[in-house]
């Protein structure tokens, strides 16, 4: 018990060293280096991967159209906070600029919110046809949902809610969009990352935490146990309708507060943002660090943000140069992500860091714990 | 017995499943005595696992009626039955892989639970103190149905065959039924392990005024612990009655031969 206990505040010391040194890393590179740009990037796509691992990681449900959120979310920050409503004059705690101009501004955090409740509802429109579903036909309906909202994106530039009120602004984007403004605070430029960095950490930590308390709880253990077993699980009273609706309905909304902060981030709206690769992208983050593993999430988003910004872009776009090719390697992008999950699938299939589940069941494998230990000890 | 009677916690009338042109269970009548143990039996293929997936929401029955507890619950969601009083344990055993036996008696207080997403994720005090109750709770089923203490942390798949199929039951006792399901439960047991869980079950019975309806192929099991004896064959009920009356009945006989299981 004690060790156990002892076990905990270690675990927790780590954490909070941990959160300290991410906390200020900003501090040690330049305001607008592209370092803490990834970062944030970074940190907005741990809280996407979060979202879907809750989807796929806890309640194992194959969803292949989580960008369908991303765009949601974005496109609520697109309609609710730029001056892409020119004819709309709606300004709703707002700083001193958005103020000055036409169009509808309301407060980053309002938005946030109202992201959050939009994406939780198209989670749940999404989930209710594949409730009956299973695996692959999940998969399916979901991949033709997030490509309905992609196309939806490219051709909302023609489709007006009111007069003046188009849909989107399809491929040109809604750009450009209100910089965070928070009240207290100094209004966010592009000129100084260090203060995105922070909210996106923000964000990011919030999710955690959720992932966290949601996986230990009642919910968490019904969503395993539609996973692990469906026809035990109904028979052990779980609704398996509304169980699924909520893992649908949270994670999506995690995708739509991403997407708000990404789109006030990136400045723009752009429907091509939102294609199927990028809910491959995103997926390939859960299940690199391992399906349900909230830190090996974490470390997948990470690390598939860096291939991908970095690594790819930086450091091997000369590769095929160099060896007498004539190629753009970031066209490749996903061809690469998509050889590391075959190569994760053979290798490590548990993903980075597996579940603690899995962990355990490796561990308990060969036996090992306190009560050897005490039977070896005099 | 065929008779409604108040005195009966399930009263299935003219019950049948027809899966394609296979009548798998065709017009059966069953009542079960509040407080009894009994029994259903019959060879491979008699159509008992389906007749508990009626009764437990899996199947919606082609025909009949099913009364449980003076409620209609034919053709019911699994669950909403399950939170009516009815718990199962599964032919093959069907526990949460990767949960510990704890967590796999947990979730089969589910029903009984109340947190919600947002409780959940505030965890407040009263989740709190669910969350503490529903554990200390798991813990005390697993000791009643006889697991030892130090397994109950570890992964239920990597228990003996013995100890999930208790874990199983645990997992159906956590959501405080008035009637307990077991199908074929001493599957794999051993003799040893035959006799404890005979004992359970009269335990169950006089300890916690559980109803008990057993499917079971170990006819020492069944003559052991069965007040009542009903005996389907390709579906139908061929026989029912007391344990004596059962063993001796001809059809039964005629319907197990080859198998050698009553001479057993
Ligand atoms: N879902 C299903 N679809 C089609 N046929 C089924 C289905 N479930 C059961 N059956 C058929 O119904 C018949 C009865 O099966 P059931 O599993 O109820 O038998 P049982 O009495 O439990 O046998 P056992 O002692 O082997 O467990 C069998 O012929 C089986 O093949
Ligand atoms: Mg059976």
């Amino acid at each position: 018990m004690t060790a156990a206990m002892g076990n905990r505040n270690v675990k927790i010391a780590i954490f909070l060293v941990g959160l300290f040194i991410v906390a200020i890393l900003p501090l040690f590179f330049n305001e607008s280096s592209g370092f803490i740009d990834d970062c944030t990037l970074a940190l907005a796509y741990i809280v996407m991967a979060l979202g879907l691992n809750i989807i796929v990681g806890f309640a194992g449900l194959l969803d292949l159209g989580y960008v369908a959120f991303f765009a949601i979310g974005a496109y609520t920050m697109g309609w609710f906070a730029s001056g892409f409503y020119a004819e709309a004059d709606i300004h709703v705690f707002v700083g001193e600029f958005a103020s000055s101009i036409p169009g509808i501004h309301v407060n980053f955090l309002i938005v946030l919110i109202i992201a959050a409740a939009f994406t939780t509802l198209a989670g749940i429109v999404i989930g209710l046809p594949t409730l009956r579903l299973r695996g692959d036909y999940i998969a399916i309906v979901t991949l033709a949902f997030g490509e309905i909202i992609h196309r939806i994106a490219i051709n909302g530039d023609e489709v007006q809610i009111a007069e003046g009120f188009p849909l989107t602004n399809g491929r040109q984007g809604i750009t450009p969009v209100d910089k965070i403004d928070l009240p207290f605070i100094e209004p966010f430029t592009s000129l100084n990352l260090r203060p995105w960095y922070w909210v996106a950490l923000a964000l990011a930590l919030f999710v955690l935490f959720v992932n966290f308390r949601l996986r230990d709880s009642r919910l968490g253990r019904a969503w395993i146990a539609l996973r692990e077993d469906e026809v035990a699980a109904i028979s052990m009273g779980i609704p398996a309708v509304k169980t699924k609706l909520l893992a649908y309905g949270t994670g999506a909304a995690f995708g739509g507060m991403s997407g708000a902060f990404l789109a006030s981030y990136l400045n723009t709206v752009n429907a091509d943002q939102f294609a199927f690769s990028f809910s491959i992208f995103v997926l390939a983050m859960v299940i690199l660090g391992g399906l349900g593993s909230i830190w090996g999430v974490v470390l997948g988003a990470v690390a598939l943000t860096f291939i991908n910004y970095r690594l790819i872009p930086d450091v091997l776009n000369d590769v095929p140069n160099k060896v007498g090719l004539d190629f753009d390697l970031s066209e490749l992008s996903f061809g690469i992500f998509g050889f590391l999950l075959v190569i994760m699938m053979v290798l490590r299939p548990e993903g980075l860091i597996p579940e603690r589940r899995r962990q355990m069941e490796l561990e308990q494998g060969i036996g090992t714990g306190d009560t050897e230990l005490d039977l070896v000890e005099p | 017995m065929t008779d409604a009677s108040p005195d009966l916690i399930l009263d299935a009338r003219d019950v049948s499943k027809v899966f394609g042109g296979l009548t798998a269970v065709g017009g059966v009548n069953f009542g079960i005595p509040r407080g009894g143990i009994v029994s259903l039996i019959g060879p491979n293929g008699a159509g008992k696992t389906t007749f508990f997936n009626m009764l437990t929401g899996l199947y919606k029955p082609t025909t009949g009626r099913i009364v449980f507890d003076e409620k209609a619950i034919t053709g019911g969601r699994p669950d909403k039955i399950m939170a009516l009083g009815i718990a199962r344990t599964f032919q093959n055993i069907r526990l949460f892989g990767t949960m510990s036996a704890r967590e796999n008696v947990m979730v089969g207080e589910h029903a009984r639970m109340r947190a919600g997403l947002f409780g959940s994720i505030l965890r407040t005090p009263r989740v709190r103190r669910e969350e503490r109750h529903v554990s200390d709770k798991a813990a005390e089923e697993l000791a009643y149905v006889g697991l030892p203490p130090n397994t109950f942390d570890q992964l239920a798949i990597n228990l003996s065959y013995g100890d999930q199929r208790r874990v199983e039951i645990a997992r159906a006792l956590a959501s405080d039924p008035k009637l307990l399901l077991l199908d074929e439960p001493t599957a794999g047991m051993n003799p040893q392990e035959s006799d404890e869980l005979t004992a359970l079950m009269h335990r169950l019975r006089d300890e916690r005024g559980l109803t008990i309806l057993l499917i079971e192929h170990d006819m020492k099991v069944v003559m052991g612990v069965s007040e009542y004896i009903t005996v389907l064959d390709h579906g139908e009920k061929i026989a029912e009655g007391l344990p004596e009356q059962v063993r001796n009945d001809d059809r039964v006989i005629e319907a197990y031969l080859g198998k050698g299981a009553v001479h057993e």
